[in-house]
């Protein structure tokens, strides 16, 4: 190697350092930390629009916004600890906490910012979810829960009051019977209530349906499974009889729920918080949102959400950076903006319980059902999720008798909340 | 090998490389040429499958290191009742959809061999799905396949008075729904193929063999089929290992419940990915591969055996 080729290595080694000196001195010495969370236009727009709002307030800080689908997105952030660069604030569902704490993908909110007493006063109680050993590992900015959407105008060409969605079961099943359509061969055309198992259905009878029958599904702790009982086998023969006894519905017409409401094909479906913003560009007809019917005077829902944490990784400047990023996207101000652009609820009961809020025809339902609402233990969600789809399609598809396929389904469901056991 | 490849440059001429003999220094070249893409090979390629086999006796979850499990994860595979059922889907896939598919396709190829009339169009017509991505393709097929008032293929029974067939909704049905579109994807690269296998068998035999008085199908079985047997060994082999592996048609056409209702259509290669990308268990996952790459080692090895040129 020749002297002249090492001297002109060496000069844009230097040139190279020089420009990046350069680079960072007129950002004055900005602090860049990365915030991750799945594509969901509205979800993507609104933080976007709260990074220009904190770094207005913050010139020091850059926030970049990363995305991935849905399907990548718990993958990616996973394999990306293992390659060492996760983002210092990072977006997660409630029930992989735990996969996250032990995979070391998260760190414990610092407690001189987070103060408990302050999270536990002005947060729903359904926060605790994120909270381990005493620690709490990150906030929501909005929580989920579930109701049951409506067709108004199916309602009302059925003869039923529009006004007056069903409040009980029974009512339920009475309405759908009403407006549920087949053709001569017996096949739908338009079915009383949309189902689907995969999507919401699971979550009704798991966190719902159980409850409104007078059980638990999971016992105080959370480390077993508890609707292997004469409830649990009420709500499995309720939601499993709307398509073998009442007939009111199918599960995969219009290949999906949603599809089958939007499409005006179907008078009901369970449905979360998450809907609304779709459903609103419905043109076609009128449709309206009722708190989920109960059962015996038993009310039960389902709260969920998507909380903001900070990566493990993070430390010194970046970690104070990513302190003060995730206080404002959990501040009522960062709230109030997402309601607006994504239709989710705040987390904090002083901007969720507005007299407008509680009052409004569309979160108001929602909004009530916070305070009754319940948050299942969650270590592996798709897994726990693929139980009761099986349980369910054994009962339909292969006339299982409901004790089998329940206690089949508790079995199953058990021996993946003990892999997550503490040692 | 990279010292063998870097020797011609770094001797210079005159040294050792002069006194090479033409046919070592082309030997030497061709190293040189070959040696990127064996390199290529043997990093994208040879060692994660090594790495592979190592994970599998590992309990590696892609967040804490690898601990030595032994079998383990063999032990656990072979008592999980799933396995065995996504064992017998593959194989289904594999046993139905392989000499369906070969001969659906020799059929099309050896009479579309004789139109001439419409002939390139009818040809570009059957290819066509092999353009085509497997995702889009699989939803068109989910749309067909859905039952009233939406599903193109329920309409059609429902005019003809069959009642409406619940497809992938169905345990029993939606194996053979999502073969069917498998074989359908495929169908036009065979055909090609076994055209081109009929092109090359020479006229002056069937010229022969008419002369003296053949019938057709003696003409078939004598000849056609003895003569196209390379392609024939060529295209089981490909479908088979398609068939093992197939993934696109089964996640696309079952995205809400993966695999089917109750596991009636997944094949090991979802399972595979769901144990690694949904459950994160890496080292299972990586069982679960040693296991396929078994299956389709010795079936490619045992189809290559037994169609073997005497």
């Amino acid at each position: 190697m020749s002297f002249a080729r090492i001297a002109r290595r060496s000069f844009l080694a230097t040139a190279m350092a020089i420009g990046a000196f350069a680079a960072g001195a007129g950002r004055a010495q900005a602090v860049e930390i990365q915030y991750w969370q799945y594509v969901f236009d509205t979800r993507v727009q609104a933080m976007t629009e709260l990074i220009k709002q904190f770094e207005a307030a913050n010139p020091g800080i850059t926030v970049k916004q990363v995305t991935f689908p849905y399907a990548d997105y718990q993958t990616r952030l996973i394999a990306a600890k293992a390659a060492g660069r996760g983002p210092e604030v990072m977006q997660l569902f409630y029930g992989w906490l735990d996969t996250f704490i032990a995979g070391k993908l998260v760190q414990p909110l610092p407690k001189a910012t987070f103060k408990d007493a302050e999270i536990e006063k002005d947060f729903f109680p359904i926060v605790s979810a994120m909270k381990r050993d005493g620690q709490y590992y990150g906030l929501p900015t909005a929580v989920r829960a579930m109701a049951l959407f409506y067709n108004k105008d199916l309602f009302q060409k059925a003869g039923l009051d529009p006004e007056k969605p069903p409040q009980t079961l029974d009512e339920l099943v009475a309405a759908a019977k009403a407006i549920v359509r087949r053709d001569g061969a017996g096949n739908f055309q338009q079915v009383g209530m949309a189902l689907d198992i995969a999507r919401q259905d699971h979550n009704w009878w798991r966190e719902i349906l159980v409850r409104n029958y007078g059980g638990e599904s999971y016992s105080p702790d959370g480390r077993n499974v508890a609707y292997n009982t004469e409830a649990g086998a009420k709500a499995l023969e309720f939601y499993t009889g709307l398509q073998k006894v009442h007939r009111v519905g199918q599960e995969g017409f219009m290949d999906e729920g949603q599809a089958a409401f939007r499409a005006g094909l179907a008078g009901m479906v369970v449905d979360g918080t998450f809907r609304v913003a779709s459903y609103k560009t419905i043109q076609s007809f009128k449709w309206g949102v009722a708190e989920l019917p109960t059962f015996d005077g038993k009310k039960a829902n389902f709260g969920s959400y998507f909380a903001n944490a900070i990566g493990a990784s993070a430390t010194g400047e970046k970690l104070a950076a990513a302190e003060k990023f995730l206080a404002f996207i959990s501040s009522e101000k960062a709230m109030n903006v997402w309601l607006e652009k994504v239709g989710e609820l705040p987390a904090r009961r002083a901007v969720a319980l507005t007299e407008a809020n509680i009052k409004d025809p569309i979160y108001g339902p929602f909004i009530r059902a916070l305070d009754y609402s319940s948050t299942p233990p969650m270590v592996d969600e798709s897994a726990q999720r693929q139980v009761s789809i099986d349980m369910i399609n054994g009962v339909l598809l292969k006339d299982l008798p409901i004790k089998d396929a329940l206690s089949t389904a508790a079995t199953r469901e058990q021996a993946i909340l003990d892999k997550f056991k503490p040692k | 090998m990279t010292a063998t490849t870097l020797s011609p440059r770094s001797a210079g001429s005159g040294g050792v490389w002069g006194r090479l003999s033409i046919s070592t220094k082309q030997i030497v070249w061709a190293w040189a040429f070959l040696a990127l893409p064996v390199l290529f090979f043997a990093i994208v390629r040879f060692y994660p499958t090594l790495e592979a086999f190592y994970l599998s006796v590992t309990d590696w979850d892609l967040l804490n290191e690898a601990r030595f499990i032994g079998l383990d994860n063999y032990r656990k595979l072979f008592a999980d009742p799933v396995f065995w059922q996504v064992f017998r889907n593959t194989f289904a896939y594999l046993v139905f959809g392989t000499p369906i598919a070969i001969m659906l396709s020799f059929a099309i190829a050896y009479y579309l061999d004789r139109v001439t009339f419409l002939h390139g169009l009818i040809r570009a017509l059957y290819f066509l799905p092999y353009l085509t991505t497997a995702a889009a393709m699989a939803w068109v097929w989910r749309w067909f396949y859905q039952p009233p008032p939406i599903g193109v293929i329920n309409s059609i029974l429902g005019f003809a008075g069959v009642p409406a067939q619940p497809f992938l909704r169905s345990i029993d049905q939606a194996l053979p729904a999502i073969m069917l579109t498998a074989i359908w994807a495929h169908l036009g690269f065979q055909i090609i193929i076994f055209m081109a296998g009929l092109r090359a068998i020479p006229t002056s035999y069937y010229e022969a063999a008419r002369i003296d008085g053949l019938g057709e199908g003696a003409i078939l079985t004598r000849i056609t089929i003895p003569l196209l047997k390379p392609t024939t060994v060529f295209l089981v082999v490909f479908s088979s290992i398609g068939f093992l592996r197939i993934f696109d048609q089964v996640y696309n056409m079952t995205s809400n419940d993966p695999g089917g209702p109750l596991n009636s259509t997944k094949p090991l290669v979802l399972m595979i990915y769901q144990t690694a990308f949904s459950s994160y268990q890496m080292g299972y996952a990586a069982a679960q591969t040693v296991v396929l790459f078994t299956i389709l080692f010795s079936i490619s090895m045992a189809q290559l055996w037994i169609l073997r040129s005497r």
